[in-house]
């Protein structure tokens, strides 16, 4: 058996999991990665999408959005906005998510009609929502870009 | 003399008054404890936020590219204050201290002749300031409507305030908020969140190791920057929801006990006056019996 090293998910309101894993993918800002024991200390911003866990009593998704996950020497945390059990997430969720995503797409657009930057960070977000959407199952209702 | 009816009316009135501070406080025991369990889950979250923050502050915060939310605008003529209370009162000096506080800072900020801005959190916050204040109140958040205290509910507040700095309506932002001790003792205390100001997280903080940072150190500190404000914030009204509770509870538990000093002293007076009521009638048919 693989060495196994701390993992926390937390998110503002509560602590969702702590426990020791072999592996956790985590779908970083800049892709997914996956750390193991011994991983380079690393932080990094989340993309919403699914934080997947593999530990000695098997498997566990959650659904994640926005915050960061910090890799050190101790363990793994990850610290999420928001954070749900992948198969607690409902379309209702979903839809309220994809639905603030697509609020702040209009208003980037619309405050930042010159500059790139901020409407493709919006644009990003929301396709990573929908994109998460697919993942895990539910339908986004699929916007118009 | 006190009629003996009166005091008897006096007596049934003050006995129901105890009875309903009794509940008062059993409600509130059960809500502090529920209070405390919800401070403490957001604890971690805030530690490790505020910890890695720090770390990040300390790397980016010297150079001229870091984010306004950290640095400040160069300016701290516009001061805002966020005043959080509690909706409802009955819970001793809770909001009271508070707003002491944030009048205090109040009348530093005009006496050195800045601006002023206040946003309050809570009914009670308001109604207190508007009297001597109210001409640089600039917003209100109405809690009433919240049953159980979400991060949503911070991350709205939080919105509101960045929405406020980016338009440049302020400087320096200043929360205002009662830090939970324990049942008898909350703290009123004042902490600045825009610009950000994070504790050095001492020994085992970021500083010792070095992390790769995906993307930049500065990608990553624009983007949690605001969230810290809504994490400061958040952790803010968890203690406020906390302290107003345990205030409550102690507020209502020396109700509890006037109430029971009071019955005392007003049984005593009214079985004094019952006796003498009755030795005033002996003294008649006694009196009457001898002139016969």
């Amino acid at each position: 058996m693989a060495d196994t090293m701390q993992f926390d998910l937390v998110s503002p309101e509560r602590r969702l999991a702590s426990m020791e894993v072999t592996s956790v993918q985590i779908p970083g800002a800049d892709g997914d990665m996956t750390a193991m024991e011994g991983h380079a200390p690393t932080i990094t911003t989340l993309r919403p999408g699914v934080l997947t866990v593999d530990g000695p009593d098997g498997t566990q998704a959650y659904v994640v959005t926005g915050g960061f996950a910090e890799i050190s020497s101790r363990g793994v945390s990850v610290l999420a906005e928001r954070a749900v059990v992948k198969g607690d997430m409902t379309q209702d969720q979903l839809d309220e998510m994809v639905e603030e995503a697509k609020t702040t797409y209009a208003k980037a657009k619309e405050a930042f009609a010159n500059e790139p930057g901020p409407v493709d960070d919006a644009a990003k977000l929301l396709s990573d929502m929908v994109a998460m959407g697919d993942e895990i199952g539910l339908s986004a209702k699929q916007p118009n870009l | 003399m006190a009629n003996l009816k009166d005091l008897k009316n006096r007596i049934s009135s003050v006995k129901s008054t105890r009875k309903i501070t009794k509940a008062m406080q059993m409600v509130a025991a059960a809500k502090l404890r529920r209070a405390q369990e919800a401070a403490e889950a957001s604890r971690p979250y805030a530690e490790r936020f505020n910890a890695v923050m720090a770390g990040l502050a300390a790397s980016v915060g010297g150079s001229d590219s870091a984010p306004k939310l950290l640095s400040g605008t160069g300016s701290d003529q516009v001061q805002l204050l966020v005043v959080m209370t509690s909706e409802r009162g009955l819970c001793g000096g809770f909001n009271t201290n508070i707003v002491k506080l944030a009048k205090a800072k109040a009348q530093d900020v005009l006496a050195a002749g800045k601006e002023l801005k206040i946003l309050t959190v809570g009914k009670k916050g308001r109604d207190q300031l508007k009297r001597e204040f109210g001409a640089y109140m600039i917003g209100h958040v109405d809690m009433s409507e919240v049953k159980r205290l979400g991060y949503a509910d911070a991350q709205n507040i939080a919105k509101d305030v960045l929405t406020r700095f980016d338009g440049g309506e302020f400087d320096v932002a200043t929360l205002f908020y009662a830090k939970f001790v324990n049942v008898v003792s909350q703290v009123p205390t004042a902490q600045q969140i825009i610009p950000a100001k994070f504790d050095d997280a001492g020994e085992d903080a970021g500083a010792s190791t070095l992390f790769d940072y995906e993307p930049s150190e500065e990608a990553i500190l624009a983007d949690l920057l605001p969230r810290g404000v809504a994490t400061a914030i958040f952790s803010g009204l968890l203690e406020n929801a906390a302290s107003e509770q345990g205030a409550r509870m102690s507020a209502m538990d020396n109700a509890t006990r006037n109430a029971g000093d009071m019955i005392d002293s007003l049984t005593i007076q009214y079985n004094r006056s019952r006796q003498a009521v009755i030795t005033n009638e002996l003294i008649e048919i006694i009196s009457g019996a001898e002139a016969l």
